[in-house]
């Protein structure tokens, strides 16, 4: 860590810092082209300095909000250390929300100027207009397409950019006293909830909020500025924030920009990023796709991967926690690791990575392993958008699959008679922007935040949740059900994509399955099964036999643990179409919300426990196009064979 | 005025396939070609890049007058295309296909480019920049090294406009760029054409089947049946065009 930089407590101060001790690392890159561009520290920093004199001209105010809405681009992140230069609070919004969804933030913050990285979302903003009479400029990156729009409300960054250069050579020392006149203790950033129920909320945080937990977590993994990262998760998530603004502020280290959504995974293999975070999802796609192509392998190829793969998952992952390993199996593992995992770990582009983190939900044991056992030292994560992230962090060495690790220095912990874990930590957010009430909710007077996730404390004084409290219920028989474990555990099968459970207040447990269709797909074309899209493919009897199987294998699993052996699953259903997002169905981070697909498929529900073999649906569908129709069918609902628990195979 | 065509009329043997066609295409804009199956769309197309030579009538590009074109002289002067039923090298990438389209304006012969020395080298990286400009305008990035073989149709079609554009045209003729395509690869295509005419202001010819598609783009269009053109105008002026309507939907015979 620098000399100095403990003393800084706000992001510009900590940029200036940046540009004038290491003005010649990289700062940021960005895939343009076809080729990696990099701006230096020192580039950086006249950019940000130079925008600043520009917005303030503009109009850009201390204390006032700023909105933006792009994927992860340099000017994107130029803009947002200028406003902050300036003492104004950026807020980013999600790139791929729809426009309705964008009005909210603006209005509840008065947004009178936002940044947009393209005529895509410049259209959402003017669409929008009518209901947002605040909002009176917008900047724009990409200038593609645009040159026929009015001109009152937009400006173009490369105008802004250039006249900012104009004005910062005119009078040097304005954004250098602006700078100057920050606190730590001034909000920073403000964060839309991705809302899993109900309204968005924007969470406030300070500088100090967002400095102090990167900074300890970034000491605990020891990063500097030699460490790169690519940013290629929403900028309006806390998490690529902290990663990308945060921490590298701290540190110095270089942020990496992909060229499109479609080639991370190229630009990941070329750039090799040494500090990774990943949701599982997103690594759930990854295996996927690997086990995918090793299906399509040589014979060779697939037993050679087989083999190693076994030795792995013996001994992979205690070799990376420094456990004791037998000779013989740390020979094996060398040869494995030049013939199967370093080749491997090279196609995912993780060849460098030092840390990796998961977070964001609970990661499926076996696919957490996975990636352990082939030397990616990742580790899970917990946090969320109000604790700026880092609650828990698990130590190197210390990893467990089934826990979060115990409490990131600073932060204290506890649990309520309920079970839902509370956090106290400098990390804490400020408020809910305009919303007290919300506030005094989740926020009680001694300052513990309370988070909704329900979990305790295991025998090494590590957090392990289950699940969100409110979401945690009890069968008829008062058993413990935890819908969110079951699911993790029939999403970890490349052929699942997304299960939903019920059985609360029930006498069983009964779900609906989402097959993942590529990994389906595949394994249909395998056995020349011609289908003519998703909502056929779901219906064979075939794929239902094959989730089955799987539902079954998870039943047996289940039934070794004493404590959930009841929630077993009886009774599933393919559902016909996939949960998406822009249906409500999924939050735009990708989770489950299960109360509103309990409403909205009530009937299937109430099939599924009638005992009925089949169930008629008629819904509504949009596609892609933006066109919508009905679609109607017959679903099947088929049984899963249960198995009695561990304790009563024993006792008989 | 960038093109005009004057009575040109073309014959393979007893079959006429162009009557005394005469239409022009000012500069700047999209010009549709519309006709039911067998009227000549493609035909004249030919004509226009000199793949086909009229018996008569004559051809005037940018104030200089042709009795008939030829391929590679229409291609010199700046006319690119796309095909019907996609003419891409299948074998290799999006970036070597695209490349391809820029081979009229390197300079650097054979042996500079087998050695990839001095002037080839620059030429390359020149000319590569240009492929990638194209690239990124056309959203094809994340398939830049994909063979081409191995794209679906509706991305095909788009790296042969890519290609095409490569060309640096002043003049593009599109044969049927959305046949066969979705209703969302259709959208997009149109962005696409208009977003090209908009932003590098290349005038544009195209035949089109989906009179939807022409309507929405097309500045001016031209009706063409067995041969003749029985209507020309704006899209409004053509759809309400009476012998339009009986030449799409047949007339009943008295």
């Amino acid at each position: 860590m620098d000399e100095g930089i403990e003393g800084l407590d706000t992001f510009p101060k900590l940029l200036m810092h940046h540009a004038r001790v290491r003005s010649e690392r990289p700062a940021i890159r960005e895939k343009d082209l076809g080729i990696w561009q990099t701006w230096t520290w020192g580039e950086f920093g006249d950019e940000v300095r130079a925008l600043a004199c520009a917005l303030a001209a503009l109009g850009v105010k201390r204390g006032e909000h700023f909105a933006l809405v792009g994927d992860n681009r340099p000017r994107l992140y130029a803009t947002m250390a200028a406003v902050q230069c300036l003492g104004g609070i950026p807020v980013p919004l999600y790139q791929d929300a729809v426009a309705a969804e964008m009005a909210f933030p603006i209005q509840n913050a008065g947004i009178a100027i936002a940044f947009a990285e393209d005529q895509e979302q410049v259209d959402k903003l003017l669409e929008i207009g009518p209901q947002c009479p605040t909002l009176v400029r917008i900047v724009y990156d990409d200038p593609r397409g645009m040159r026929h729009y009015p001109k009152d409300k937009l400006v173009a960054y490369d105008d802004l950019l250039a006249q900012g250069r104009e004005r910062l050579k005119a009078n040097a020392t304005f954004i250098d006293q602006e700078i100057a006149k920050g606190a730590g203790s001034d909000a920073a950033a403000m964060f839309f909830t991705s809302g899993t129920t109900g309204v968005a909320k924007g969470v406030v945080h300070t500088h100090m909020s967002l400095i102090g937990p990167s900074r300890t977590a970034a000491e605990l993994e020891r990063l500097g500025e030699r460490d790169v990262i690519l940013a290629y998760l929403p900028p309006a998530w806390i998490g690529q924030n902290i990663f990308s603004v945060a921490q590298a502020y701290v540190t110095g280290y270089c942020i990496s920009c992909p060229e499109s959504a479609e080639t991370v995974m190229s630009d990941m293999r070329e750039i090799g990023p040494t500090y990774y975070f990943a949701p599982p999802r997103v690594l759930e796609n990854l295996l996927t796709q690997v086990s995918i192509r090793m299906e399509d392998a040589s014979r060779v190829k697939r037993w050679l991967y087989r083999y190693f793969m076994s030795v792995a998952s013996r001994v992979g992952g205690a070799i990376l926690d420094g456990k004791s390993v037998s000779t013989i199996d740390r020979a094996l593992y060398a040869v494995g690791d030049v013939l199967v995992y370093g080749p491997l770990r090279n196609v995912l582009g993780m060849s460098r990575v030092k840390v990796g983190y998961t977070a964001g939900e609970a990661i499926g044991p076996d696919l957490f392993k996975f990636y352990r056992s082939i030397g990616i030292n990742l580790k899970q994560l917990y946090g969320s958008t109000e604790t700026a992230v880092f609650v828990c962090i698990q130590p190197d060495g210390q990893v467990k699959p089934d826990t979060v690790g115990p409490a990131v220095p600073g932060v204290e912990l506890k649990f309520t008679p309920e079970r839902e874990l509370v956090v106290r930590s400098p990390g804490l957010f400020r408020e809910y922007y305009k919303n007290p009430q919300a506030t005094a909710e989740v926020k009680d007077a001694d300052g513990w935040f309370h988070t909704g996730d329900a979990g305790y404390f295991d025998a090494d004084g590590h957090v392990k949740i289950i699940d969100r409290v409110k979401d945690v219920g009890s069968l008829a028989d008062a058993t413990l059900f935890a819908p969110k474990y079951l699911e993790n555990k029939l999403k970890f099968f490349p052929y699942i994509r997304e299960a939903v459970c019920f059985g609360h207040g029930r006498d069983r447990v009964c779900a609906f399955i989402n097959i993942d269709p590529d990994a389906v797909g595949n394994w249909a074309e395998k056995r020349n099964m011609p289908y003519s899209g998703y909502t056929d493919l779901a219906s064979r009897a075939e794929v239902y036999a094959l989730v089955r199987e799987c539902i079954e294998r998870v039943n047996a699993d289940l039934a070794t643990e004493p404590e959930i052996a009841n929630s077993q699953i009886h009774r599933f259903l393919i559902l016909h179409k996939e949960l998406d997002a822009d249906d409500g169905e999924l939050t735009r981070t990708r989770k489950v919300r299960r109360r509103h697909i309990a409403e909205k498929y009530d009937s299937l529900v109430e099939a599924l426990y009638a005992g009925r073999d089949s169930v008629h649906v008629q819904a509504q569908v949009k596609y892609e196009d933006g066109r919508t129709g009905t679609f109607s069918a017959d679903l099947k609902i088929e049984n899963a064979s249960t198995f009695a628990p561990a304790a009563a195979q024993r006792a008989a | 005025m960038i093109l005009a065509v004057e009575s040109v009329s073309l014959s393979f043997g007893g079959v006429r396939a162009l009557q005394d066609v005469s239409f022009d295409v000012k500069e700047h804009e999209i010009r549709a070609i519309i006709g039911p199956n067998g009227a000549g769309k493609s035909s004249m197309l030919n004509v226009l890049n000199g793949v086909y030579h009229p018996q008569k009538g004559k051809i005037i590009f940018r104030g200089r007058e042709f009795r008939d074109m030829d391929p590679h002289r229409a291609a010199s002067l700046g006319v690119a295309r796309t095909f019907q039923n996609i003419a891409l090298f299948k074998g290799m990438s999006v970036l070597d296909n695209v490349m391809s389209g820029r081979s009229l304006k390197m300079r650097c012969n054979f042996l500079q480019q087998a050695l990839w020395v001095g002037p080839a080298r620059r030429e390359e990286l020149e000319h590569r920049r240009a492929v990638e400009e194209i690239i990124d305008f056309l959203e094809i990035q994340h398939i830049r090294r994909t063979p081409v073989g191995r794209l679906p149709y509706g991305l095909q079609k788009r790296v042969e406009l890519a290609r095409a554009l490569a060309a640096e045209p002043v003049l593009l003729l599109l044969d049927e760029p959305m046949a066969g395509m979705n209703l969302e690869e259709k959208q997009d295509m149109c962005r696409f054409i208009l977003d090209v005419n908009d932003h590098y202001g290349t005038t544009i010819v195209l035949i089109e089947h989906d009179m939807g598609v022409v309507m929405d783009i097309s500045n001016r269009v031209v009706v063409l049946d067995y041969g003749r053109k029985i209507a020309e105008g704006t899209p409004d002026e053509v759809r309400n065009d009476q012998k339009v309507i009986d030449a799409y939907l047949g007339v009943a015979h008295t």
